[in-house]
């Protein structure tokens, strides 16, 4: 699966207000559900998202159980300089991703 | 259609709904008065949709693109290297199926095209119907019809299926006797418990469907109405199903494609 649609704009001008988009496939699984079988499925949800930009973190989440499948994050921060934005979640399996997108202010 | 049904107790599939009233007098919509399921939906449900960076449906289009460049198969070709670019080849080919099939002297539809290529093409598997790989394909494929009018129907040789289609349609079934009719073209626009009933045009097939949490093709959808009324769905790939598809996708011809949709 595709594992994440990240959207960021290219270009910017230094001081501009920028949206930021983040909609990841997980399937943020509750931990209250029973599959097929009558046992409870375990818990598996991304737990944490953090964004940062230029290594500066701009944005941060903590997520529960109450949270639908491929969330999706949207936010925004100033344009200050040219550089990488990068996204990080980390799952309750400690499964850790990564992406990035790079952004050239003038 | 002319009558009134009163106290159905509609518990099964359609979010508990009890005591409904469904008054039957309403006839199907004329093509002016024709409105896909997005018109029903919430403004967040639309800027959902129309976002390609928050629907979720677009996680399985960009699925979808890398399978269809991906070697697969005994003959070890990708989708690409017969098909090319997508956006030329396939575009406007999700807009006009199911099609007509000489292989089987039936109907066809999308899915199980793709899953003609896979064997024949490919010398591999097909993917299970419904399928994470399968939808994910459907999708990308159908992602390059968005905008362009429906346009299912046309050959002369579908039309005895199609009526079958509308047969399906119009006849009553399930433990509440209830036909798509009674609910699609005599009450769209009115609420069964907290949903609109809208007026059934396949548009945005597969679709992300919140109550699914995921991607789903129409015959899913077609599954959780059949269960709504409690009646036996058909098995997944059944005829009927291709039938009913075809039936709605010509009554939704020239309504534009919105693959991959987002539905509540
Ligand atoms: C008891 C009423 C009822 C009956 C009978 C019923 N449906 Fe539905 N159908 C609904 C409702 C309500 C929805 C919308 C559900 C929602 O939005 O959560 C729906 C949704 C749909 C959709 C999705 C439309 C879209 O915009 O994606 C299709 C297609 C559909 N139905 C086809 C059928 C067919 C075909 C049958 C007969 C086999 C049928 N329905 C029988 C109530 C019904
Ligand atoms: C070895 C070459 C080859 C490969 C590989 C192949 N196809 Fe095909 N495909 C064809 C040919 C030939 C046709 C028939 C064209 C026609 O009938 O006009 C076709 C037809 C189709 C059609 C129907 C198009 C229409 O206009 O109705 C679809 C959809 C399709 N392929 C999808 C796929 C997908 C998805 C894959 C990869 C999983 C794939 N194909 C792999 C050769 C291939």
């Amino acid at each position: 699966m595709a594992r994440a649609l990240i959207n960021v704009p290219a270009k910017a001008k230094r001081g501009d207000i920028i949206e930021i988009k983040a909609l990841i496939s997980h399937p943020m699984e509750t931990g209250y559900r029973t599959g097929t079988d009558g046992a409870l499925v375990p818990r598996d949800i991304i737990n944490r998202f953090i964004c940062t930009y230029n290594g500066e973190e701009i944005f941060s989440a903590d997520l529960f159980p109450a949270i639908a499948a491929n969330p999706f994050f949207s936010f925004t921060t100033t344009a200050t300089e040219s550089g990488r934005i990068a996204f990080r979640w980390i799952d309750d399996r400690g499964q850790a991703y990564l992406e990035t997108a790079e952004i050239a202010v003038e | 259609m002319r009558g009134v049904l009163k106290g159905f107790a509609l518990t099964a599939g359609f979010g508990g709904a009890l005591g409904i009233c469904i008054s039957l007098a309403i006839a199907q919509a004329p093509p002016s008065e024709r409105k896909s399921g997005f018109e029903f939906m919430s403004p967040e449900s639309q800027a959902t949709q129309q976002d390609d960076f928050s629907n979720p449906g677009m996680l399985w289009v960009a699925e979808g693109e890398a399978l269809w460049n991906a070697k697969a198969g005994a003959t070890g070709r990708s989708c690409a290297e017969c098909h090319g670019d997508a956006a030329v080849s396939m575009k406007g080919v999700a807009a006009r199926y199911p099609v007509f099939f000489a292989g089987s002297g039936r109907p066809i539809d999308l899915q199980s095209r793709i899953n003609v290529c896979r064997k024949t093409n490919q010398d591999t598997t097909p993917f299970p119907l419904e399928s994470r790989e399968l939808l994910a394909l459907s999708a990308f494929i159908g992602r390059q019809s968005r905008g362009m009018p429906i346009t299912t129907g046309e050959d002369k040789r579908l039309d005895p299926f199609r009526a079958r289609g509308q047969e399906l349609y119009e006849q009553r079934q399930g433990q509440l006797n209830f036909s798509c009719a009674n609910c699609h073209d005599n009450n769209w626009g009115r609420r069964l418990a907290s949903s609109v009933i809208p007026q059934s045009h396949p548009t945005g097939y597969p679709l992300y469907r919140l109550e699914w949490q995921g991607l789903g093709s129409l015959q899913r959808r077609l599954r959780n109405c059949m269960i709504g009324v409690r009646a036996e769905p058909y098995p997944y790939g059944s005829q009927e199903y291709v039938e009913l598809e075809l039936f709605l996708m010509t009554r939704a011809m020239g309504m534009p494609l919105e693959t991959p949709a987002v539905r509540p």
